[in-house]
């Protein structure tokens, strides 16, 4: 089926996710995956849609006041391949520029997948959490080299494997 | 429980405490292990007092620990008395070079931290441990069993004085909370 990758983004008020999905309902788009929050008062809204045009969703979303919209019709999600372990990464420290380049590169090299990521700026804090899928076997290695760039950046790294428990 | 934390209470400190100001985050004291104490020194049996001072001008505060007054040491207070979530409650006490001996009933629950004033976050802790420590000035060595909240205190204290924060053990990258502004 037709997929839509929707972002929205805008000032935050109230209504923003109610004016949004009525106009997705009113073009019958099925809202399957999303994530909507705020940021530093800005609400975020990033959606993937089934069954409706991206031309007609664009028209739809254009006139709700104070958003930027953008469409785009995707391929559906691939199979996933084998699946690696999941770890949890916590960085913290004083904000300076290129903490967040600096460690999903660590974290790319060593083969390891961001699956979500969350950073806050509060004061002079900074605070990186990422959900990464480790390759087997490779957390080890991939905890020095986060050590290492951590200590480059002045920050403190954690990386800790992700409980699921299945209740 | 050992008697000896019963009976404590800290005017047996003998001293006064002086409120200190408290650090907060980027700190680097917060994010080094603190040392082992001396139990009897008395610069950690007023650093004691002073905690527990720093503590008490501190609304809604239910533990703090040596490095949030900028001391990397080994020292914590603790009351969580008068917190809705408590079960077991030991009253205002006062640990040094404290260690978790026992853990078990791991709940998740969210917490945040006076030295990260901003935040919150949920993070998975022991509901029931065993914690081995002395107590400052006696240097008696007690072993202390509890549950529920002040279990949890006690384990982001021993945090702290290991150079953690609660943001080192949140539950995921949704698991870190802005926290409301109260005017
Ligand atoms: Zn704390």
């Amino acid at each position: 089926m037709n997929e839509l990758a929707i972002t929205v983004i805008g000032p935050d008020r109230t209504g923003i996710v109610a004016d949004v999905s009525e106009a997705l309902a009113g073009l019958g788009a099925n809202l399957s995956d999303s994530t909507m929050t705020r940021l530093r008062g800005h609400f975020a809204m990033t959606l993937i849609c089934t069954g409706a045009a991206a031309d007609d969703v664009e028209k739809a979303l254009a006139p709700i006041s104070g958003l930027l919209a953008t469409v785009r019709a995707v391929a559906p999600e691939a199979d996933t391949d084998a699946a690696g372990e999941p770890y949890l990464v916590s960085v913290h420290g004083a904000d300076r520029l290129g903490i967040v380049a600096a460690v999903t590169r660590v974290v790319a090299a060593a083969g390891g997948n961001i699956t979500d990521l969350t950073t806050r700026l509060t004061g002079p804090l900074y605070v990186l959490i990422a959900e990464v899928d480790v390759p087997p076997g490779s957390a080890d290695d991939l905890a020095v080299r986060l050590a290492v760039a951590a200590q480059e950046l002045g920050v403190e790294v954690t990386l800790r494997r992700a409980e699921s428990d299945v209740l | 429980m050992s008697d000896a934390l019963a009976d404590w209470k800290p005017d047996v400190l003998g001293v006064e405490g002086q409120v200190l100001p408290v650090v907060t985050a980027p700190a680097g004291v917060l994010s080094s292990a603190g040392a082992e104490v001396d139990p009897a020194d008395p610069a950690i049996v007023q650093l004691a007092a002073d905690l527990v001072a720093t503590m008490r001008v501190s609304p809604g505060c239910v533990g703090l620990a040596a490095p949030q007054v900028g001391v990397g040491a080994q020292v914590f207070v603790v009351d969580v008395t008068e917190h809705p979530k408590t079960v077991t409650a030991h009253g205002t006490f006062v640990l040094c070079n404290a260690r978790v001996v026992e853990a078990s009933r791991w709940r998740p629950g969210r917490e945040g931290c006076m030295s990260v004033p901003d935040l919150t976050g949920d993070v998975k802790r022991a509901g029931r441990v065993v914690v081995e420590a002395v107590l400052p000035g006696t240097g008696e060595p007690v072993r202390l069993t509890t549950d529920a909240f002040e279990a949890r205190a006690l384990q982001h204290e021993i945090d702290h004085c290991a150079g953690k924060l609660f943001l080192d053990r949140v539950a995921g990258a949704h698991a870190v909370y802005q926290r409301k502004v109260y005017l």
